[in-house]
């Protein structure tokens, strides 16, 4: 499995202004801020439930994101890595928190953008590489599974299949 | 890139009509060319570009972040154009004829959308849909992947014939003389990879348009526009198209010339064919900035040109391609899944339903059916949304939907009783929002948010006049919300501002040694009768003032039309000087000390430069179809080894032969005008023309090289082995490279007509 994408979602939810992440992500682009290549900023805080303000960069795209009406950070690994896919796993996770770390201790949100790292939405951006079906999600909980007990410990949160048979296939990950 | 790409070529097999299968493997290859090195830059973009593969904003690998222009420094140091790197994100662009999609093939752009791009997918101008974003490496997967559902990215950039369009109302348009969508798939796929379009000097736009009165199909501005028209001929009514050429927008708007009063409908195509020919003899080829139709209308005039179309379509060999779509051209049309019905009177509508109701619902001329417009915010929509609207399409409208020059999609035949219940499925998905086509419902091209020739932010004007119009837009007069707004980033006019009440195209200005993003201002041009009359630029409004001078203007207007008056009269009666007048103190500029937020651009942080402007691929490169040719033998040879790699030794030698003889081929293309693809005749010529004349001898080596395919021309029967094979391709690279040394020794002389 490859292209990995992680939610993490702010909280509490609502009322967040996105304007100020328009020149966060640009002065992270300015400063590389980011151990990768970014590029630039797109904004699309015009589509209702859209990808908010995206980051784009080369290897993977950071975005404060509305998709499904749930403000989160979302990160998209877009090209392939090395290593396990645990290692990969990690990368992402890392790279989401990494990220959100970033934005609440930004003075330009003023403190009003926290996040909930108790609560992740993990994804795979490739459908032939990880189709959305049964076998798909034990394949992918399989691969989950270890990870988060090193991070959280085993038996200490719930794993399940969200979404519907033609969207990426995605497990939700709730700490207890 | 993906890690899956190689997956979808066997996971799709067997799916994908033949041509375009294999039309793909070509693609494929000469990606795999150009990384070793093997295609120019040149020909590699123009081979992408034909195939929708755009470039986009800083990929020539520097961006300024506001401070200093900076080196991005992508992984691969290879380039995909001339100044183009490999890595950099690319634009893809999808052709979608008159705009006509099924909700299979919405599922599809939803998939693509989210894998290979950003999550949107974007409706312009011209009814494609555009991903940004994208890498080079996926595009083949990508292509494949919409070649599958019916859907061919070919001839969507680059020097060919675009995308067709046609009025979305089609079929269902009160006012239209007839349903026009037929002739638009019937001409779409006809010249799609003909041999006649295959070398212009620049791009070839046509659009259809069922009436001459409306706005939908903007045929004024197309080089061929062609508006149904029938005639009665002994009491038989005939149809046919008022059909116009040489219009277009760009730096010199100009309205397309009347060709024909009426173009019977069974010479549509070869008429249509008999332009691309004469385009592609007589068109400037050198100077792009003059290469466009309408240019070579103008200086031959339009009785001379259509002179030569008709001469040339007297020594067209027929082709019955020409009248076949005509035999079923009404059972073509789209059908109703419901009954009709009419919207029943409820004593409670669902908030906001009455005002779409208003701007988004348009009764069909089939009594009881209404279609219906999703209104876009800046042509954008979502994987999720594309998604809820399959299902809806499927659910109210028997599977297809259309996009529209505005960026918008249409819903047509939804029987007009399931209005509410529509208009609660489309809220649920956000796609509900009202004021389609009004002045909220901005257009915008791409503009500095991706386009390598943007000057100024479009897209960012036009989110922030949709927002603040779309607040009091029901609340507004009639006469101001029917106003359309159109918005370009550059002169180059993706945004159509010319074809408009209002528009906008980005200009800078400079103030005090710093650069200061503005729009020019045009006012007056018409959107209805089919684009029939553009604009008026009045003077330069820095960016951050256009909202109010959208406010002051339309106030103006409001308060100074008389009766009934339309705005482009209203415009036309006061004349440029008041015009100008009105928006005089708005072109001030204060002092970056003063107002720094003037030297910043909407929906940007960084302080404006106009440093990131880079070269334009709409022209697409220009080259000589031998380069194309040559280099298609080159990938000839490649999938040759490629099948000797595979033990199709049988494979391998008809295509390493192929290869050779292809390039004979274009080799005396450049001598003779007409050529049989008869190998006999093509090795006889080749004797006769290239090696008995010493053209094809190398200096060193002499005829060994052209003895390799005429040895191989008499042997091409013989028994296959690996070691035939292996010579045969050996021989078949060195023939090419001679070839190549031939025709720079043919370019030397004069050409033998």
């Amino acid at each position: 499995m490859q292209h990995f994408q992680v939610k993490i979602f702010v909280r509490p939810a609502g009322g967040v202004n996105l304007e100020p992440a328009i020149a966060v992500f640009h002065r992270w682009i300015r400063e590389s801020a980011l151990p990768e290549l970014l590029i630039d900023v797109a904004d699309y805080r015009h589509v209702p439930a859209g990808p908010g303000v995206m980051l784009v960069g080369h290897d993977s795209h950071y975005g404060l994101d509305e998709r499904k009406n749930r403000l989160g950070l979302l990160y998209s690994r877009r090209t392939a890595m090395d290593g396990t896919v645990g290692d990969r796993l990690n990368s992402a996770i890392g790279a989401a928190r990494r990220a959100c770390e970033l934005l609440t201790a930004d003075p330009a949100f003023a403190g009003a953008l926290r996040f909930d790292d108790g609560e992740f939405e993990i994804a795979v951006n490739d459908r032939a590489l990880a189709p959305n079906t049964a076998d798909g999600y034990l394949a992918l909980e399989a691969e989950v599974k270890p990870v988060l007990d090193a991070m959280w410990g085993a038996g200490s949160y719930d794993l399940r299949s969200v979404g519907a048979p033609r969207e990426l296939l995605t497990v939700s990950a709730i700490r207890r | 890139m993906k890690a899956s790409n190689s997956l979808w070529k066997q996971r799709l097999a067997g799916r994908i009509a033949e041509p375009m299968a294999a039309e793909l493997d070509v693609y494929e290859n000469e990606i795999l060319l150009k990384k070793q090195g093997k295609m120019e830059d040149k020909v590699f973009a123009e081979t992408r570009l034909r195939r929708g593969a755009y470039g986009q904003r800083y990929d020539n690998g520097q961006r300024h972040d506001g401070v200093a222009a900076r080196k991005l420094t992508f992984p691969q140091a290879l380039t995909k154009g001339p100044g183009t790197e490999w890595d950099a994100p690319g634009m893809q662009r999808i052709k979608i004829p008159y705009g006509g999609m099924t909700a299979q093939q919405l599922e599809v752009m939803a998939e693509l959308a989210e894998e290979y791009s950003d999550g949107i997918a974007h409706v312009t101008t011209r009814q494609d849909f555009q991903l940004h974003f994208v890498h080079i490496e996926d595009t083949p997967a990508l292509m494949r992947r919409l070649a599958a559902s019916g859907i061919t990215t070919r001839e969507a950039c680059g020097n060919s014939i675009r995308n067709v369009t046609a009025c979305h109302l089609s079929g269902v348009c009160r006012t239209q003389t007839f349903d026009v969508t037929p002739y638009a798939h019937a001409l779409t796929y006809f010249l799609l990879g003909h041999p006649d379009c295959q070398s212009f000097g620049r791009k070839v736009k046509i659009a259809f348009s069922g009436c001459r009165g409306e706005s939908c199909g903007l045929a004024m501005m197309h080089d061929i526009g062609a508006v149904a028209a029938t005639r009665e001929v002994d009491g038989k009514v005939e149809r046919g198209f008022e059909f116009y050429v040489g219009g277009g927008l760009g730096t010199v708007p100009q309205q397309a010339r009347l060709f024909d009063e009426f173009l019977p409908e069974s010479e549509l195509l070869p008429v249509s064919q008999s332009i691309a020919r004469v385009f592609a003899r007589l068109g400037e080829k050198k100077n792009r900035n003059t290469a466009r139709l309408k240019f070579l209308v103008s200086k031959l005039g339009i009785a001379e040109f259509k002179r030569l179309v008709l001469e040339d379509r007297a020594t067209l060999a027929h082709d019955p391609r020409w009248t076949a779509h005509l035999e079923d051209r009404d059972s073509r049309g789209e059908a109703p899944l419901k009954p009709s019905s009419f919207l029943q009177i409820e004593p409670v509508r669902a908030p906001g339903f009455d005002e779409w109701y208003k701007t988004n619902v348009y009764s069909q001329r089939q009594g009881g059916y209404s279609t219906v417009t999703v209104a876009l915010p800046l042509g954008d929509i979502t994987s999720d949304q594309l998604r809820a609207l399959a299902d809806i399409s499927r659910a109210y409208v028997k599977d297809t939907v259309r996009t529209t020059v505005e960026q918008n999609l249409v819903l047509r035949w939804v029987s007009s009783g399931d209005l509410s219940a529509l208009y609660a499925d489309l809220s649920a998905a956000g796609l509900a929002s009202p004021g389609a086509g009004c002045i909220a419902d901005v257009v915008s091209c791409p503009g500095t948010d991706t386009c390598k020739l943007g000057i100024s932010s479009s897209r960012g004007l036009s989110a922030t006049l949709r927002e603040r119009l779309a607040a009091n837009q029901f609340s507004m007069d009639e006469a101001i919300r029917g106003l359309h707004i159109k918005v370009s980033g550059c002169f180059n006019s993706c945004g159509q501002h010319h074809a408009s009440d209002l528009g906008f195209y980005g200009v800078s200005r400079n103030k005090g040694g710093y650069t200061v993003p503005h729009f020019q201002v045009v006012l007056g041009g018409q959107f209805e009768n089919n684009a029939g009359a553009y604009g008026l630029a009045i003077g330069a409004v820095p960016s951050k003032r256009i909202p109010e001078t959208v406010e002051r203007i339309t106030s103006r207007f409001l308060a100074e039309r008389q009766a009934d008056e339309k705005f482009q009269a209203w415009i036309k009666r006061i004349g440029k000087a008041a015009c100008k007048s009105m928006i005089d103190d708005l072109t001030a500029v204060p002092a970056h000390d003063a107002d720094p937020s003037f030297y910043v651009d909407w929906a940007d942080a960084r302080e404006y430069t106009i440093g990131d402007i880079g070269v334009g691929e709409c022209a697409g490169e220009v080259v000589n179809p031998i380069d194309f040719q040559l280099t298609a033998c080159e990938r000839e040879a490649f999938e040759a080894q490629l099948a000797l790699e595979a033990g199709d030794v049988s494979k391998a030698q008809r295509l390493a032969y192929e290869s050779m003889l292809h390039g004979a081929g274009a080799l005396l293309g450049q001598r003779l005008p007409v050529l049989s693809g008869d190998p006999d005749h093509v090795a006889g010529l080749f004797r006769e023309q290239l090696v008995d004349t010493q053209l094809f001898s190398d200096p060193f080596a002499g005829a060994k090289f052209a003895h390799y395919f005429l040895e191989a021309h008499e042997k091409r029967e013989a028994a296959a082995s690996a070691d035939r094979a292996r010579q045969l391709i050996e021989e078949a690279q060195l023939f090419i490279e001679a070839s190549h040394a031939c025709y720079a020794r043919m370019r030397a002389m004069p050409a033998v007509v």
